[in-house]
């Protein structure tokens, strides 16, 4: 889960990081006030969950309160293009309205939870205030990394040799592992997978983060109920917060040609395979592991809420999931939701011989099929028609 | 000959809820000697026919088992897996979806100076058709003793290769799901290894996915340690990028995760890569003819 720039400096400064002083705010005279109440110059930062936001106009300078409101009312409400959002953009609905720093130099530092060594890795680089990812295309040799063992911790000599690998003078290596510090007792205490500042800056004796990225982990957040009310739903697609509702896996696309699977490996070779036959998916739905008549009900409506729609491809391996109970949520779905597009099943696993049967005596007009090309082939030729 | 498991293989079942249970009955009913369950509170109980232990370390005692299926919800999953380590299991195989990855980090750390082998979480399990050990999920119907090894980080596309070679009347020696987990257990590289190692196993089929390393890993490792047949389907060529991962974790791994960084780290490594998921039977014929 990804939270606004607003919410994750509200963290930072809970877990005792220094930050410029500033606020959320939702109309321009309230930019104005607050600009005022911070004095001198402010920055008017649209809130959105995407990356780059400098680019599309997003992050301006205001030199007085009323520059301010000025600024904020171009930013309210547009419809800001970044290069993460897409041609279509997002709209912008909150602003963060902050004191402008003087910035001497621009860092990075990021930590995450490194897959490869099984440990929480710091990475930090002097190339800051641009995407990490253009530096490791670039100049891979200017990002450090340091590893953190989870059952040690971190350690204050690792930030230590990190600060000064950075280059840094000594009173900011000092600020330096405080702030390290901190950041790891975040990014542990609230299960974070990512904690990103970019830019970190340097600014006299202090190093003070301009931008910050967290993202958490979902399978945690029961646990951490403070950060799952950080959840913005305008940020989320309106069919992936409700096939979230009903334990759905999705990811909406642009195609025609909606699947229902299980498992997530399997949903990702069914979209592969419809794309390589020559047609496009509606989207991404993983059913899971306990695929009953119910959830299949959900499932369909989701699917059939898009107007692209033109066909529905269920491809099922039974496994912990048993065919005939998918079948008889076909079939009941089906007749209660008047389906009016062409569905295809492909059933197979556990139950599937039981499975076929109650489709193919259920009357309706279903398309079975013997295998996942058979089942794509079958859906693209029905959408064709 | 298989790896992992063999005719000695005694199976304990942590988490004896509704899908601990149901699971439990197919692998008694697949031939699998499953010798107990655990479930806290429940001790002394019977359930499928065996006995219900309280912990770990009084079911090891009284039944000798040596491997483990963890159903335990999400949150109580990691300690079920720590416990199973403390009370001398060799193979625990944790098919809970949903264990937050700070917990398996912490797990793994913990299991760094450890002989136990830890498969998942978020996994189907592991399934021998060879002395029928059936540990986790997998629908053993469709599988059949023979000489490939199958390993793959997805459950159901498992099934879907499985399936495929059965009906080409290739059967496997091993089948082991390591799970589709930021931080799992055993990793491609490590599962290779042991089929390498093992003499009854002629070729091995790998299904990955995007996301992580782990492919090109097992693809140096191909070339350089591995003689025998490997072949590899990947998953998500189409996914669009960014759902699933943080940009800065693929940063770490020099910029590597996408499925054709990973198609082309394979092929490079001379292995063939199947084209469709609907050829992943037929590719291992033509890599490895006369396997059975």
């Amino acid at each position: 889960m990804n939270v606004h720039e607003y919410q994750a400096k509200g963290l930072l400064r809970d877990f005792g990081i220094e930050v410029p002083p500033g606020r959320m705010v939702t109309t321009p005279g309230e930019a104005e006030e607050i600009a005022a109440d911070i004095g001198g110059a402010v920055v008017v930062k649209a809130q959105i969950h995407a990356g780059g936001r400098s680019k599309g106009g997003g992050i301006r300078l205001a030199r007085t309160p009323e520059e301010a409101r000025h600024v904020a009312e171009d930013i309210i409400g547009m419809q800001l293009v970044t290069p993460q959002t897409g041609p279509e953009g997002k709209r912008v609905q909150r602003i963060y309205v902050e004191g402008a720093s003087e910035i001497d130099d621009e860092l990075y530092l990021a930590l995450l939870v490194d897959r490869a060594t099984q440990n929480v890795a710091i990475l930090a680089s002097t190339e800051g205030g641009v995407e990490i990812e253009e530096v490791a295309a670039k100049t891979p040799k200017k990002i450090l990394t340091v590893q953190i063992d989870p059952l040690v911790g971190i350690c204050d000599y690792q930030a230590r040799n990190l600060g000064l690998d950075l280059g840094l003078a000594p009173a900011q290596v000092n600020k330096f592992i405080g702030l390290v510090r901190n950041l790891y007792r975040l990014f542990m205490e609230k299960d974070c997978s990512l904690a990103e500042i970019n830019p970190l800056i340097l600014s006299g004796d202090n190093v003070i983060p301009l931008d910050c990225k967290l993202n958490f982990d979902d399978n945690a957040l029961r646990r951490n109920p403070d950060v799952a009310q950080l959840r913005d739903p305008d940020e989320e697609d309106e069919r992936e917060r409700e096939a979230a509702e009903h334990d759905l896996s999705w990811v909406s696309l642009s195609g025609n040609i909606g699947c229902m699977v299980n498992g997530a490996g399997l949903a990702m070779a069914t979209m592969d395979i419809i794309k390589q036959v020559g047609g496009e998916p509606a989207n991404f739905l993983d059913v899971g592991g306990t695929a009953d008549a119910e959830r299949v009900g959900h499932a369909f409506r989701l699917i059939l809420a898009d107007p692209n729609v033109k066909g529905i491809f269920v491809n099922i391996f039974g496994g912990i999931v048993l065919c005939d109970l998918v079948a008889e949520g076909i079939v009941e779905a089906a007749k209660t939701l008047g389906v009016a597009v062409p569905v295809v099943v492909r059933l197979d696993g556990t139950n599937a011989e039981k499975g076929r049967e109650i489709l193919a005596s259920s009357g309706l007009d279903i398309t079975p099929a013997s295998g996942m090309r058979d089942g794509a082939e079958k859906i693209l030729a029905a959408v064709r028609q | 000959m298989s790896i992992l498991v063999d005719g000695n293989t005694r199976v304990l079942v942590q988490g004896m809820g509704r899908a601990g249970q149901q699971h439990t009955n197919l692998s008694l009913e697949y031939g699998t000697n499953v010798v107990g369950g655990v479930t806290p509170g429940r001790g002394g109980q019977e359930l499928c026919g065996l006995p219900v232990y309280d912990c770990c370390r009084d079911a090891v005692r009284e039944t000798g088992a040596n491997a483990s299926a963890i159903f335990v919800p999400p949150g109580g999953a990691a300690d079920a897996i720590l416990e199973a380590v403390d009370a001398g299991i060799e193979l625990i195989c944790a098919i809970t979806e949903g264990v937050p990855v700070h917990d398996m980090l912490r797990v793994r750390a913990a299991m760094r100076d450890s002989d136990a082998r830890l498969i998942g979480p978020n996994c189907p399990g592991l399934l021998d058709p060879v002395h029928k050990v059936r540990i986790g999920i997998a629908p053993y119907p469709i599988f059949r003793p023979g000489s490939v090894g199958v390993v793959s980080r997805s459950g159901t596309l498992t099934y879907e290769g499985v399936n495929q070679l059965t009906e080409l009347g290739i059967g496997q020696t091993t089948c082991i799901g390591i799970g589709g987990d930021p931080i799992p257990g055993l990793s491609f590289v490590d599962v290779l290894e042991l089929f390498q190692a093992d003499p009854e196993t002629r070729a091995v089929v790998m299904i990955g996915e995007i996301g992580g390393s782990a492919e090109e890993e097992a693809a140096e490792f191909v070339q350089s340690q591995m003689n025998k047949p490997v072949v590899c389907f990947v998953a998500g060529v189409t996914a669009p990028p960014g759902k699933r991962m943080g940009h800065a974790g693929a940063i770490i791994s020099g910029g590597r995760g996408s499925a054709d960084d990973k198609k082309k780290a394979l092929e490079k490594a001379g292995i063939p890569v199947a084209e469709s998921p609907a050829l992943i039977g037929e590719t291992l014929k033509q890599a490895a003819p006369g396997v059975s």
